[in-house]
């Protein structure tokens, strides 16, 4: 199975310089999905989830154009193919 | 993303660390100060709190501490005065997973007096934090987050932060820190016990006003030559210790106010003190729309205004805690919630401005190259 991750450009020197990073793998949910990300792209998971293992509160993650906050969370169920979107929040700069 | 202009300090610079709401900025000049030449903004949109410079062991290290709204903070350094920075792949301050807290921001950065590859961090939620490494690797202090009063801690506002931390010139075990609301720690044993120690420190919004803890104390300074000797500008109240921080007694003599954040002491001089007096905590202002900067050359005994190059009319500036830094050649800078950097070669006798127009100044750092 696989997923797509869409990254923000602030991250992107964190993900080899990439907007769009497929990674293949099993998961259930997108706490799942987030782990295949992290284990080819380490440095992207402090910048996504607190020491607590929380999202970052400005951060807003969409699988297939849903916002986990009104979904799941973490556990947001993801399909083989899911497009997951990681988007700064609208505050800040 | 704005275009980013760098400085290349030659030896025997003077350099100064600004950190602002939205990103960081050096400011270079030679040894006379007449001229500044900027470099920045590095990491534009973060806030940067705290700043550091590390010239042990032959280094020429920027650090500092900027924090993300949106993708938290992680610490940064830099060895080419802000050409280019570390990107760590791992948060490099977090708190064990045993604290169940996130960090929020980062307050101060301190390397050790006393070696060379020790430094602390300040931080938010408040706790402090200390690296063996040379900043490669940081571990939480768990004397200060295990001490039983720390739930009585309460955020100030600008959260519940560590934003001072005093080493001993002397004496190596010997550690004062300051928390904004829980007053000042001290460690006499190297950071592994803290007590409280705020005697004759007011607390003007308690009903006890001069409580064990809990005092909001805005800065502390410590004389470098003569380390019996400090200062602290209080949340209402300037005081002075004779005696390491054991005692404080009131020396807010000819202040127009004792409320403020920003203090600096003359590395070479115990007596030499400067503060930006603000009107009260209901209106975070200068006082009368003067911007002036107050020295004592006495120890306290007596205050006097300096704004010789400073706005003195419709002046309602801020300076924050941490904004404000003097040097061994009787420098003293200072940076303004507006955005205004000002510097003075004479001990603030004459002032000019450095640069008009920055993102709100939270700290400002003098370094000799």
């Amino acid at each position: 199975m696989s997923y797509t991750f869409y990254i923000p450009g602030p991250l992107r020197e964190l993900a080899g310089n990439r907007g769009e990073v497929r990674v293949d793998g099993r998961a259930a949910s997108v706490a799942d999905a987030l782990s295949l990300l992290w284990t080819k792209y380490p440095g992207v998971r402090d910048r996504i989830i607190t020491e607590v293992g929380e999202v970052r509160p400005h951060v807003n993650i969409f699988v297939d154009g849903e916002s986990i906050r009104d979904a799941g969370g973490l556990q947001t169920a993801v399909e083989d193919g899911s497009e997951i979107f990681i988007l700064p929040a609208v505050s800040g700069g | 993303m704005p275009e980013i202009t760098y400085v290349t300090p030659r030896k025997g610079d003077v350099l100064l660390l600004v950190g602002t709401m939205k990103g960081a900025f050096l400011f270079r000049s030679n040894k006379s100060r007449k001229k500044w030449e900027m470099g920045g903004p590095y990491f534009p949109g973060s806030a940067v709190y705290a700043m550091a410079y590390d010239d042990r062991k032959g280094r020429q290290r920027l650090w500092a501490g900027p924090t993300s709204m949106h993708w938290g903070n992680v610490l940064r350094s830099s060895d080419d005065f802000g050409k280019t920075w570390s990107v760590p792949q791992e948060a490099n301050i977090k708190f064990p997973q045993r604290t169940e807290t996130a960090l929020k921001n980062v307050w101060q950065i301190l390397p050790s007096r006393h070696d060379d590859d020790t430094m602390y961090c300040g931080v938010e939620p408040a706790a402090l934090f200390k690296s063996t490494d040379g900043g490669e690797t940081w571990e939480l202090v768990d004397g200060l987050w295990d001490h039983p009063q720390r739930p009585q801690w309460q955020p100030g506002g600008g959260g519940l932060c560590l934003h001072t931390i005093l080493q001993d010139p002397k004496d190596k075990r010997r550690m004062r820190v300051a928390i904004s609301t829980a007053g000042m720690y001290v460690s006499e044993d190297n950071g592994a016990t803290w007590r409280p120690s705020n005697k004759g420190v007011r607390a003007e919004f308690l009903p006890d006003k001069y409580p064990e803890f809990g005092q909001c104390v805005h800065k502390v300074v410590q004389s470098r030559k003569k380390p019996q000797r400090m200062y602290l500008q209080n949340h209402w109240g300037l005081y002075r210790s004779d005696d390491r921080g054991e005692s404080w007694k009131d020396i807010a003599n000819g202040v127009p106010s004792d409320f403020g954040f920003a203090m600096a002491i003359h590395p070479d001089d115990a007596d030499k003190v400067w503060i930006v007096p603000i009107e009260s905590d209901g209106f975070r202002a200068t006082p009368e729309g003067k911007l002036r900067v107050y020295r004592t050359k006495n120890g306290g005994k007596r205050w006097e205004p300096m704004s010789k190059g400073l706005p003195q009319e419709n002046a309602y500036e801020c300076v924050l805690r941490d904004a404000m830094a003097a040097d061994a050649l009787d420098g003293v800078y200072f940076g303004t919630r507006s955005g205004k950097v000002f510097a003075s070669s004479n001990e603030g006798r004459k002032w000019m401005t450095v640069i008009d127009g920055l993102p709100p100044v939270v700290s400002v750092k003098a370094a000799r190259v």
